[in-house]
């Protein structure tokens, strides 16, 4: 565990190489937040346009779980190998947060 | 670590916020903040399930009555956009382009003051017609949740000039790329929160 | 430059604990200060005894005995066992893990100034106008009405310290998965490590709900926010829910890194392999998952409804299966061992079926409708103080015991801790076991005095006995702390003679880097193979010798939290109109904190390094 740090500079190809990823990577990011855009159009809509709140709860519910699943796996890089520590947290705290605000709909006795 | 240890794009590491210890620990140990900061806001949404629409008999204030969705969606698109200025930001981190990393986050934090602008607009707004922090349940529940997310956007947004301000001379080096890293992790796990508010607060609150 | 340094004076010595970023000397400060804190809670539970041993008593007033409760429990819960505790994981976690520091060395430092300076703002409530008095749960509506600035302080003091147990939270998780040596897999880490790791991770999403509630207390005390005030639409409810959610867990946060002492302590003496390692590794986090879906059974008597009180129930009762798995595994490991019965193993010995009792009476409660005859009665507090002190403090007394050689280089006297296991031992059965009786009979918790011929005179002066029994005990390990820091005799390497995992293969005093090299772990017990081995040196290395790169000790968290705790004042007594200078109070002191956040931030800290040169030329190394 040493603290130094290995930097080996990369030859041109791979260099070139991860360039393009990383390019790739950008184009796809672009993608997922013109989704997220959509969704949150489809959503602000389907209020505006008073269905009935059974179908729109769940929608915009819906709609919302998937914004944030794009956002961590992709906006903050969870897709990326290595990051398991990371995501049992942020589910472990998901989970604890799912108990609370289920906790707090059903039996805060008033 | 050397800072005087200079860079070209070719030795730059291709994860340069995880090349030293440090910086694997400080993204470790923000992801893990990040953990217990969604039970923080849990217990805030909770609370403000629990209380909306609560307040003294007769109160005139709830949520169809009160939220008005264009501001709510106009802020949505703010906070969305700068979310992805700040994905630019990491990416010309990770080229080895400080200029372009500092002229995007340099839109992030020009989207999220004009965010805050429209919350402390809503927020006076709706202070006008009496809907106050200490005039119900309801309101108070409100202000502490949305706040609290506002109080985040204002942290981020210090945290971000911060970091361009003290770098601005020296550009990049494996000792500031992890803490302009989780700062960008900071900033959209404040969008995070903001989907979640949009969708409960808002959109379930005009909900007839 | 290091702490290589001979001989220091004082002041120099004060210096280099205030600024230090050692994870050694930050556990000697967390067990310094945690048992200053510990003598302050004993001393309240002192008082009450003593008010309490006969009927119609008036040593204190009604009043002052609601203070004196509230602060003993909280005092305890938040500034005894959690530091005490944090002192080992302090102490031990990094060596156990072939560690040179913490992930975060400066945020640990900040972490117990936190933790130090919350402390003492809520004790400082005696002598500033009183100190809370609405019980350590502090519910909504009686803690609304308290007049003074008593629950002020509780929350105040809370939010500061709570802010550091958070950040000490965090630190452990980070240095415990990426710090450790080669082939220190998660599957072989020493339960120890195991426990506070987990450990850590319920403090992480347990006391942010403890922050939002006391955010809501500070709020409708001190702002006119109406949370918690019905007429305004508030519902008191919520704090229950909110300071239960963090509440439940903090008793395994309490409870699991006793579990890991005592896994540590009962291998060693009984020399054999923990029975059911993987097993214990399972439980632990099994009771860490099931500690947070079971907070409503605080609440049985609230009236949720039939379905939830069924729900919280089983649940519950779930919890009795992992700590019974424990408590079987710790019987195997002993099971045909070679028992050495040393204080450290007495202690563990006395812990199991003192812990079991306190686990059956909360299986009892789990029963809704039981609870219900239960609640606010003297069986609670029996039922809790089993758990505490049977669990807990046992495991604190056991350890400090046990790591004294590692903490200090020196051995407490056997013989004399011996005696202080007995005394306080039968203190602790006869303060405790009759007050389940008590509550049987009707005693409700909380009251400051009671009727004659009841039933209730005898059993309570017998519990009084116990209390001054326990205090003698306690008196006795200072006693016997105070004689070996005098006889200071170096016990060197390994004093048990039996340790098993790599913090006993250190040479003696522990040098500040801890691992001249990293060590490469080769199986569960490491130290335990290498000596089976013959390995004189007690350890195999992952790597030459080479420089070791070392934080820079500060005096910026200090600063920073210092300046908290001034700003704490300010808040505290902003809304009082004949105070005008609160506000500049509240600003100074922000402005400490932030100032010493920017001057942390703009100067750049790389730490230092040790040269090879020097790493060789100093001896001790390898004995």
């Amino acid at each position: 565990m040493s603290h130094d740090v290995h930097v080996e500079a990369r030859n041109e190809a791979e260099y070139q190489h991860s360039r393009r990823k990383a390019g790739q990577a950008m184009r796809n990011q672009v993608t997922v937040f013109a989704v997220m855009i959509f969704l949150t159009f489809i959503a602000f809509a389907a209020v505006q346009a008073g269905f009935s709140a059974y179908l729109v709860v769940p929608l915009v519910l819906l709609f919302a779980g998937v914004q944030v699943g794009l956002q961590l796996y992709y906006f903050m890089h969870l897709s990326e190998k290595g990051t398991g520590i990371m995501q049992f947290f942020i589910y472990s705290g998901a989970l604890v947060a799912f108990t609370m605000v289920l906790g707090f709909v059903t039996i805060v006795w008033i | 670590m050397d800072l005087k240890t200079k860079f070209t794009p070719q030795s730059w590491p291709e994860h340069p916020e995880a090349a030293t210890v440090e910086g694997k620990n400080k993204v470790l140990g923000f992801w893990i903040f990040l953990g217990g900061e969604t039970v923080l806001f849990a217990s805030l949404f909770a609370t403000f399930l629990a209380l909306k629409n609560k307040g003294p008999s007769g109160m005139e204030f709830s949520t169809q009555n009160l939220f008005e969705l264009p501001l709510a969606f106009i802020m949505t698109m703010l906070l969305l956009t700068s979310s992805l200025t700040s994905v630019y930001a990491m990416y010309h981190m990770k080229n080895y382009n400080f200029k372009a990393m500092q002229g995007w986050l340099f839109i992030t934090v020009l989207l999220g003051l004009g965010f805050l602008g429209f919350e402390i607009y809503e927020f006076t707004h709706y202070i006008h017609e009496g809907f106050t922090f200490t005039q119900s349940a309801f309101g108070s529940s409100f202000y502490t949740l949305v706040g609290t997310h506002g109080l985040h956007v204002v942290i981020g947004l210090g945290w971000i000039i911060l970091l361009m301000l003290r770098n601005a001379k020296r550009g990049l080096n494996l000792y500031n790329a992890p803490k302009f890293f989780i700062a960008s992790l900071y900033w959209h796990f404040i969008d995070v929160v903001w989907v979640f508010i949009f969708t409960v607060v808002y959109l379930m609150g005009v909900i007839k | 430059m290091s702490s290589t340094a001979k001989k220091k004076g004082f002041g120099a010595t004060i210096w280099d604990y205030l600024t230090t970023v050692d994870h050694k000397k930050i556990a000697i400060l967390y067990l310094i200060a945690g048992t200053l804190f510990f003598v302050i809670g004993g001393i309240e539970a002192m008082l009450i005894r003593i008010q309490l041993a006969k009927p119609n008593n008036d040593f204190v007033s009604a009043g002052l005995f609601n203070e004196i409760i509230t602060m003993h429990g909280t005092t305890m819960i938040f500034l005894a066992a959690m530091p005490l505790l944090f002192a080992f994981m302090n102490a031990v976690v990094p060596l156990q893990i072939g560690a040179r520091d913490v992930a975060f060395p400066f945020l640990n430092s900040l972490g117990f100034w936190l933790f130090f300076w919350g402390g003492i703002f809520l004790n400082l409530s005696w002598l500033l106008g009183g100190a809370p008095d609405a019980g350590w749960t502090s519910y909504a509506s009686l803690s609304l009405a308290s007049p003074g600035h008593g629950i002020d302080f509780y929350a105040i003091g809370l939010q500061i310290s709570g802010a550091g147990t958070l950040i000490s939270g965090i630190n452990f998780i980070v240095t415990i998965i990426n710090m450790r040596a080669p082939g220190m897999t998660f599957m072989r880490m020493p339960l120890f490590t195991w426990t506070t790791f987990v450990s850590s991770s319920l403090i992480l999403f347990a006391f942010p709900p403890l922050t939002v509630g006391l955010f809501f207390m500070i709020f409708d005390r001190m702002f006119g926010s109406n949370f918690f005030d019905h007429t305004m639409g508030g519902n008191t409810i919520i704090w229950e829910h909110l300071f239960w959610i963090f509440g439940h867990p903090e008793v395994y946060i309490l409870v699991l890194p006793a579990f890991g002492l005592y896994s540590e302590i009962i291998p060693t003496f009984a020399r054999k392999r923990l029975f059911g390692y993987s097993s214990m590794v399972f439980a632990t986090i099994l009771i860490g998952f099931l500690g947070f879906m079971v907070w409503a059974h605080h609440m049985f008597t609230v009236g949720l409804g039939a379905t939830a009180n069924a729900i919280f129930a089983v649940a519950t009762m779930a919890i009795a299966v992992p700590t019974g798995m424990k408590v079987f595994n710790w019987l195997c490991t002993m099971w045909g061992g070679s028992i050495k019965v040393t204080t450290p193993m007495l202690y563990a010995l006395g812990f199991i079926p003192s812990f079991v009792a306190g686990g059956v009476t909360g299986v009892m409660q789990a029963s809704a409708p039981l609870d219900y005859q239960l609640h606010d009665s003297y069986f609670i507090v029996a039922h809790f103080h089993y758990v505490i002190v049977g669990g807990i403090v046992l495991a604190l007394f056991a350890g400090a015991h046990f790591y004294w050689p590692i903490m200090f280089n020196r051995m407490l006297n056997e013989t004399l801790g011996k005696i202080t296991f007995v005394v306080f031992f039968i203190g602790f059965h006869m303060t405790f076991f009759v007050q389940h009786f008590l509550g049987l009979m009707g005693m409700p918790r909380r009251v400051f005095t009671y009727l004659p011929n009841q039933g209730l005179d005898t059993y309570n002066l017998i519990s009084t006995i116990g209390a001054f029994l326990m205090a003698i005990g306690v008196v006795l390990l200072v006693v016997n702390v105070i004689i070996t820091t005098i006889q200071n005799k170096p016990c060197g390497r390994d004093p048990w003679g039996d340790g098993r995992t790599l913090e006993w293969a250190i040479p003696q005093p522990v040098p500040y880097y801890n691992f001249k090299q990293t060590p490469l772990v080769r199986g569960l017990d490491t130290y335990w193979i290498e000596k089976m081995e013959g390995n004189k040196e007690g350890m195999s290395y992952a790597e030459p010798i080479s420089d070791i790169h070392m934080p820079n000790n500060s005096i910026i968290p200090f600063v920073m939290v210092f300046g908290l705790f001034v700003a704490g004042f300010g808040a505290l007594y902003n809304p009082d109109a004949d105070k005008p200078w609160a506000l500049a109070v509240l600003i100074i002191g922000l402005a400490i904190t932030f100032g010493s956040m920017i001057v942390r931030s703009l100067k750049d800290d790389l730490g230092y390094h040790i040269s090879k040169e020097e790493l060789m030329n100093e001896k001790g190394g390898n004995e």
